[in-house]
């Protein structure tokens, strides 16, 4: 072993951790806040408008700068030859009154004071958690994720950065809550459930393969977690246009600050894109791996197993995709079961179900 | 099929397309087969056959399966009566060899050579055939945008068209230009082949990929073996202790190489508080032969560090420890001398022996018992192993003696003893008590049949070696697929038209229109580069209002208070 253990590196790292878990707790109350001031600012302004006897269109448009004018563009209805789809039409038709969002997920020219407050402690909690993850390094003398606590507060951490990557270009902050939720939730689990401390890697993990597969497999969860968010909410907006369109009462204000569901089922559907060749690669480099370890690269382990579900559904929701009658509310079921599996496939199978990936550290 | 082929076959015969797809299989036996050949190739079987794929696998990982472990099997119907039957009757022991879950598998690759044939022909055609013909009305496409160039330019409408043409070629259009010398010439140019390329690609490595694995299955094999420090190996099929061969292995395979251990050497934890005494480093020192006339070479074998030697891989799987005992029978001979694999039961190396001594005279003699390293008794005679390593080794046995059924030929397992016919000499419920021996003891059995000494203790490695001709083959494609996989998904299929024509007043008009076949949320920016790059070519102000009309797609630039009038708008590099 080139590098020894150091303790009292470890303590820091446990110290950032909460830390970084308090900071992330009042992010997320940030995040809340702005969700529920701007559904209420929306809904006041909905109100003077309809009091001023304007049409449907009009007044969004002018409270909330060109939003509503923007999210009628052709082009943002998504891809030619897909405009059958009953969402896009629901979001071409409604996109006045239902949804005030961009459908191009970019930031509007309005400020959202609570937004931006969180969007910063989010970034403070990030550096926070980042100094976590490093001393946790330091202190084990390796790549933090080697086993179930590790892997846990490092793939909150990197949920996190890639949340606010995204962000650099995309408005996505109507995901704050869920995604910083879920790194509380994760740090959580870690600290109470999980925690082991700094130690060293058993033989097996020893080796530039968990460097690679395992970071990799990482990302690609991070990934999914961003698109499980937002097929969730498609769904829940989806639902809503529909209500909407049909003439029903609008009982879910703060969706308003949602994008439409085809705006959100086209940027998963991207972003989904980029974790599916993530997970070949985890695959792929898994084999390779199980080949080095174990003189086979595939042998039906329950980790593999799982693994494997999970790439084969993902397929599956790229297909839907392309297929007839199954773009839409569909998709986005294949890319929430996706995500279950994912999350399937870390809690349980990693602690209940034998293999020769058993050496979660628990 | 995608719905893109559909659509095109729909054209020349709409009809017979429109049958297929309303599926009334009143046509005969041929049409019902057709139908059915329809049906598996459709992109909805297709997605379909997947998530049922997933759904099969599934099995795999809540019950054991018998190619990973055959005796955790043989358990968990002896401890499931009522079910454990049933469960093996339904191969959900063997999922990934069993009928339904290879029938789900099989259909879809033969769905996915269905799909794939016909998609590689009609893209072949597409790739040598023109771009199609432009659309009389552009404005209709989803992208579409006017420019004007002024009289004074003097650049008429066929100048236009030949720059616009030169324009998209450089950037990667295949282009046609028509009526060149017309009074509205037009070009169609279409870009982006690759994508449907990368999408056969990946598909049919798919295949490439479950046909060596199948390669593998047949012409490979792999076995085990345990090596006391100081054993060699020699590889024939003797040389194994459990031998798996492909369907069709010949012995001829094996390349008689040899390999011997000369050393094993475990690092323990003894920093951290948690995981002291825990392995964190195994490292066999071997003397490797190719061939019985090769030169010596040495090599260390690792965990995560295959050896590889005469077409195989050799993988340290396992260890442990290997008292060495002396037993001597009752006529005081020695009838057994050499280390006892001991077998991993608990922590810290707390291990199982077995000793047989077929050869002891009058009476063979065997023993049963534990083994050690760190041996420690708690108050009320509960032994365990408080540390991997030798601070204390201790090796405790009960003894008999009798036949031991091994003379009858009947193959035996090493690490077990049946002592139902056997006579207890030592244990610890007899007078003579059982027997404790630390290295360098030895211990006289009752009534004269012998005795038994702890000579010292050895390490043994389990080794595993794969022979695997499939495995290069599996990776070669499976890098193929993802390669495909990022064309498919990243390059984008895209047609432009322009059309130029010359207005009353000499004005020279400019109209385009793109297309996107399949997703391709680009589209937008690339209409606006290339409305920056014609822009350039005629050296128009693009954004001035009377030289150019406002699309959707200029309209969102306006609005991010970015417009390039002069340069082009590169791509956005979005995701
Ligand atoms: C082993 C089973 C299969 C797997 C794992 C698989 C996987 C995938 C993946 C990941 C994609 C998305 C990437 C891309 O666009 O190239 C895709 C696309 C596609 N697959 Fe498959 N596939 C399988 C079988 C099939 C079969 C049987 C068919 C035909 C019936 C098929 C037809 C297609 C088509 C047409 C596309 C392009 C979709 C589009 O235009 O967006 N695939 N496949």
């Amino acid at each position: 072993m080139p590098f020894g253990i150091n303790e009292t590196m470890g303590q820091y790292s446990e110290l950032f951790m909460l830390l970084a878990a308090g900071t992330y707790t009042i992010a997320f109350i940030a995040f809340a806040w702005d969700l529920a001031k701007s559904s209420k600012a929306l809904r006041a302004i909905d109100l003077k408008a309809a009091q001023a006897e304007s049409p449907t269109r009009v007044p969004v448009a002018a409270g909330a700068a060109q939003a509503g004018s923007r999210s009628d563009a052709s082009h943002l209805a998504g891809p030619a030859g897909r405009a059958e789809r009953p969402s896009s039409s629901a979001a071409a038709g409604n996109g006045g009154g239902v949804i005030t969002a961009d459908g191009d997920m970019k930031y509007a020219a309005e400020r959202r004071a609570p937004a931006r407050i969180a969007v910063a402690l989010t970034v403070l909690g990030v550096l926070i958690h980042a100094a976590g993850v490093i001393t946790r390094a330091l202190g084990a003398g390796r790549v933090p994720w080697g086993n179930m606590y590790e892997f846990l507060t490092t793939g909150a951490f990197v949920a996190v950065a890639v949340f606010l990557l995204v962000l650099i270009r995309r408005d996505l902050r109507f995901l704050g809550t869920f995604v910083v939720g879920l790194a509380i939730i994760m740090l959580v689990a870690a600290s109470v459930a999980y925690f082991t401390p700094v130690g060293h890697l058993v033989p097996a993990l020893q080796s530039y393969w968990l460097i690679i597969h395992v970071s990799i497999a990482v990302l690609s969860s991070a990934l999914f977690t961003l698109t499980f968010a937002m097929s969730a909410l498609q769904l829940v907006q989806s639902h809503r246009q529909k209500t909407v369109a049909a003439g029903g009462a609008d009982k879910l204000g703060f969706m308003r600050l949602v994008p439409s569901a085809l705006s959100l089922e086209n940027l998963s559907y991207r972003i989904n894109a980029i974790a599916f060749i993530g997970w070949t690669f985890t695959l792929m480099f898994g084999a390779i791996w199980a080949e080095k370890a174990w003189g086979r690269f595939w042998g039906w382990d329950t980790k593999e197993v799982w693994t494997f579900v999970i790439w084969v559904v993902y397929a599956g929701y790229l297909h839907a995709r392309a297929t007839r009658g199954w773009t839409g509310t569909r998709a986005a079921w294949l890319s929430i079961v996706g995500y279950l599996c994912v999350v399937f496939n870390f809690t349980i199978v990693n602690q209940f179900f034998n293999g020769l990936h058993s050496y979660s550290g628990l | 099929m995608s719905e893109r082929v559909k659509v095109k076959k729909k054209s020349p015969a709409p009809v017979a397309a429109a049958k297929a797809d309303a599926a009334l299989p009143a046509l005969g036996i041929k049409g019902m087969l057709r139908w059915a050949w329809t049906q598996l190739t459709s992109m909805r079987t297709a997605l379909f056959l997947l998530l049922l794929l997933a759904v099969a696998a599934v099995p795999g990982s809540l019950f054991p399966q018998r190619p990973a472990n055959p005796s955790i099997v043989a358990q968990y119907i002896k401890d499931n009566p009522d079910y454990g039957k049933v469960l093996d009757a339904l191969q959900l022991y063997d999922v990934y060899s069993s009928a339904w879950f290879s029938a789900i598998y099989l259909l879809l690759f033969v769905s996915l050579i269905g799909c794939v044939v016909p998609r590689a022909i009609a893209h072949f055609k597409a790739m040598r055939s023109q771009p199609p013909r432009t659309p009389k009305r552009l404005s209709r496409l989803p992208e579409y945008g006017t420019l004007v160039i002024p009289a004074d330019a003097g650049i008429p409408a066929s100048d236009a068209i030949n720059g616009a043409a030169g324009l998209l070629r450089k950037r990667g259009y295949r282009v046609d230009v028509r009526d060149a010398d017309g009074a509205r010439p037009s070009i169609g140019a279409e870009r982006g082949f690759a994508k449907e390329v990368g999408n056969l690609i990946f598909h049919t490595s798919l295949i490439g990929v479950l046909v060596s694995v199948a390669l593998g299955g047949l012409f490979g094999y792999s076995g085990q073996r345990i090596l006391v420090e100081g054993d060699t190996f020699v590889n024939t099929l003797v040389g194994y202790d459990q031998f798996t061969p492909g369907t069709n292995f010949q012995s001829g395979q094996l390349e008689p190489y040899s390999i011997q251990l000369n050393k094993f050497d475990i690092t323990f934890d003894r920093e951290s508080q948690g995981k002291f005494g825990q392995p964190i480093d195994f490292s066999a020192a071997v003397t490797t032969k190719e061939n019985p006339d090769a030169p010596a070479r040495d090599e260390t074998l690792k965990v995560n560090d295959p050896i590889t030697l005469g077409g195989t891989s050799i993988y340290l799987t396992g260890n442990g420890y290997a008292p060495v005992v002396t037993v001597r029978d009752g006529d005081g001979n020695v009838s057994m001398q050499g280390p006892v694999v001991a077998k991993l039961q608990g922590d810290n190396y707390y291990s199982s022996v077995v000793i047989k001594v077929p050869d002891a005279a009058p009476d063979q003699l065997g023993f049963v018992g534990f083994f050690l390293p760190t041996a420690f008794i708690t108050p009320e005679g509960v032994s365990f192993s408080a540390d991997p390593e030798l601070f204390n080794p201790q090796l405790t046995l009960n003894s008999y003696y009798g036949d031991l059924g091994l003379d009858n030929g009947a193959p035996q397992n090493v690490f077990e003893l049946d002592v139902e016919d056997l006579t207890p000499l030592n244990a610890r419920n007899l007078d003579a008590g059982g027997i404790t021996l630390t290295p360098g003891a030895s211990y006289t059995l009752p009534d004269g049949k012998g005795s038994i000494s702890f000579d010292g203790v050895k390490r043994y490695i389990g080794v595993d070696i794969h022979h695997n001709p499939g495995q290069a083959y599996a990776l070669a494609f499976a890098l193929l697929a993802v390669a495909g996989l990022i064309l498919s998904l990243y390059i984008n299929r895209r047609r432009v038209w322009v059309r130029t024509g010359t207005h009353e007043d000499g004005r020279t008009m400019v109209e385009y229109g793109l297309l996107a076949r399949g997703e391709d949320h680009r589209l937008a920016a690339e209409a606006a580069a290339l409305k920056g790059l014609f822009a350039t070519e005629w050296q128009l102000e693009p954004e001035s209002p009377d030289a150019s009309q406002q699309t959707p797609s200029s309209k969102r630039d306006n609005n991010a208070g970015s417009p390039t009038p002069a340069g082009p708008a590169g791509p956005e590099k979005d995701q």
